[in-house]
């Protein structure tokens, strides 16, 4: 299946990532390539079929609840402690409200 | 023998006998890494002081016979994309560069309770996304069997490092086959538990509905034992199973006669090296002559595995990857402009080609309008592919036996440039994850040229058991695990 480059700058947008020319076009020929491939499943009769979308037990699904309690979490110096800017109580983003 | 070269289950062993202590043999596996892995590159860093205290604290207690557990005093390295607390954790990737988690994995807790002396981090490709090593933003690692080509991935530091016995043992990750397909390629064992069966909790999540942690060891028992170790319940990862977890140790030995191997002639036909067929069908052979029966079964969704898995796994992964923005840890570009700008430049600049296009394609998929036609797609077929293994043990298999990947190593480049040829590495393993089973690969031989050849083994859901079991009785009919990778054979 083709995908054009408006469709992988759309995308991208999405996704948040900033792509070169060169990656655009790049990203456009493999993305075709994979889901070339892909389109094999829709040749797959799935009529009546439910989607999996948990492979553990479902049956421990309910077990597995806990109680609702308030529990320490991070402290906010280790929350924190790995950001690229902060003051010491928030995280520093550029200023998005003039 | 040097007491580090030995294969995880018996250094314990040695260990419990008096033969061998922690600290000494500690000190060996650094002097092999020191030696060695400048050629391999199976570590992204080491903990030395820290291992250097564990080891310590670990020879004390041996001394006063008083061990943690089985693991005690063995050095383990971890996948770098363990939380583990104070240390550099990137995923193999340079937006995580220089990130210092504040807590542990639960897995590494565990690793810690059993005594085990934590010894550095390993290389992987990008946020697991590979089947090769060379997706890392910090270069490849090589295989040591044969320096040029590729040990396999995405957990291909850990499967190099036990490969060269630079430790014993080693914990990894398998989204798709990043634990089974780096053993085979590297000659060693590798076991993806079944779905819950491991916490997940302090992992870098790759594809949720898939990802599961699991160990690497020379030999079957080191498996187990690590398995022990790292399984059960844990409250911070509500995926994880409430079942008790058993003494897998006490399974290995028993007999395994009267258990049934399936044979899916679904994964013997096109593409298949015809040296790995003969190797794998050895390995078949060779339970059955210890007691096991073996059937010809059919797993007839197997073809749309790979299509499947591809969908599921890049939507889960787009949506995961979110959270590297550039705000709350990581790596930000400089100068960022707008947030929106900061978001795309961070990104843009931190993450890899693969992790892109993974990342692209995950977000088409589940984007207006294709949601139906791919994602929820996709799910459904993953219904039947878990349908066809359910059958299977329905007609009273056990164990369902395969090669782990079509193909021993390939040499590095061979495939990097071509995405989807990568993804076929994985057209063994990939089913596994998507039904949620346990599976396990083995070595069962070499190639002509000596490299070697993995047999997977795939059992029913929570029966870790049996299949190690199996595992033991191939691992001891073959008599392979004592064999060294010629290129690091020196002593010591």
């Amino acid at each position: 299946m083709a995908i054009d480059e408006t469709t992988v700058r759309h995308v991208a947008r999405l996704a948040r990532l900033q792509l070169t020319q060169a990656e655009e076009e790049r990203a456009a020929a493999q993305l075709g390539h994979v889901l070339e491939y892909i389109e094999r499943l829709k040749a797959v009769d799935v009529s009546g079929v439910e989607p999996l979308s948990f492979a553990g037990d479902a049956s421990e699904a309910e077990a597995a609840m806990r109680e609702d309690a308030v529990r320490p979490g991070l402290r906010r110096e280790d929350a924190l402690g790995g950001a690229p800017e902060q003051d010491g109580s928030a995280f520093v983003v550029p200023r998005i409200i003039e | 023998m040097t007491p580090s070269l030995l294969p995880l289950g018996e250094l314990s062993r040695a260990f419990e006998r008096g033969q061998a202590r922690p600290s000494e043999v500690l000190e060996q596996c650094l002097s092999r890494t020191a030696r060695l892995d400048g050629k391999i590159h199976a570590f992204l860093r080491l903990t030395e002081a820290e291992a250097r205290a564990a080891a310590r604290a670990a020879d004390d207690r041996r001394a006063r016979k008083a061990p943690l557990s089985p693991l005690d005093g063995v050095p383990v390295g971890l996948k770098d994309l363990f939380c583990q607390e104070g240390v550099e954790t990137t995923a193999g990737s340079r937006i995580l560069s220089g990130y210092r988690p504040p807590y542990d994995a639960t897995v590494v807790r565990n690793l810690r309770e059993a005594g085990a002396v934590l010894f550095g981090k390993t290389n992987m490709d990008e946020f697991a996304m590979g089947s090769s090593t060379e997706n890392s933003a910090f270069g490849p690692t090589r295989n040591p069997w044969d320096l040029e080509r590729s040990p396999g991935g995405s957990s291909g530091g850990s499967a190099a490092a036990v490969a060269a016995r630079l430790v014993p043992g080693a914990l990894g990750t398998d989204t798709g086959g990043s634990i089974r397909q780096p053993a085979s390629l590297s000659g060693i064992a590798g076991m993806k538990p079944t779905y819950g069966r491991v916490s997940r909790y302090g992992v870098v999540a790759f594809a949720s509905s898939l990802d599961q942690v699991g160990p690497f060891a020379a030999d079957v028992r080191g498996v187990a034992l690590l398995l022990r170790a790292i399984a059960g319940r844990d409250p911070n990862d509500q995926t994880s199973s409430l079942r008790p977890v058993p003494d897998y140790d006490a399974e290995l030995e028993k007999p395994v006669r009267g258990l049934a191997i399936g044979v899916p002639k679904e994964y013997f036909g096109e593409g298949l090296d015809p040296a790995v067929e003969k190797s794998v069908r050895g390995g078949i052979t060779a339970l059955e002559q210890e007691g096991a029966k073996v059937r010809p079964i059919s797993l007839p969704n197997s073809p749309h595995a790979i299509a499947a898995y591809y969908l599921v796994a890049t939507a889960e992964a787009s949506s995961n990857l979110a959270r590297y923005d550039g705000v709350r840890y990581g790596v930000r570009a400089q100068p960022s402009g707008s947030l929106l700008e900061l978001y795309e430049k961070t990104r843009a600049a931190g993450f890899g080609a693969e992790v892109k296009r993974r990342i692209l394609l995950g977000t088409y998929a589940l984007s207006a309008g294709y949601y139906d036609a791919y994602y929820l797609r996709a799910q459904k077929v993953r219904t039947l592919i878990r349908r066809d293994f359910e059958d299977a043990f329905a007609l009273g298999i056990d164990a369902v036996a395969s090669p782990t990947s079509p193909w021993a190593a390939f040499r590095l480049g061979e495939k990097v440039d071509d995405p989807l040829a990568m993804y076929l590495n994985d057209i063994y393993t990939v089913p596994v994850n998507l039904a949620g089973l346990p599976g396990i690969s083995i070595p069962s031989g070499f190639t002509e040229s000596g490299l070697p050849i993995g047999l997977q083994l795939v059992g029913r859901p929570f029966e870790e058991g049996p299949l190690l079991r199996l595992a033991r009785a191939a691992e001891r009919a073959l008599a392979l695990p004592g064999r060294l990778p010629p290129p690091v054979q020196e002593a010591g």
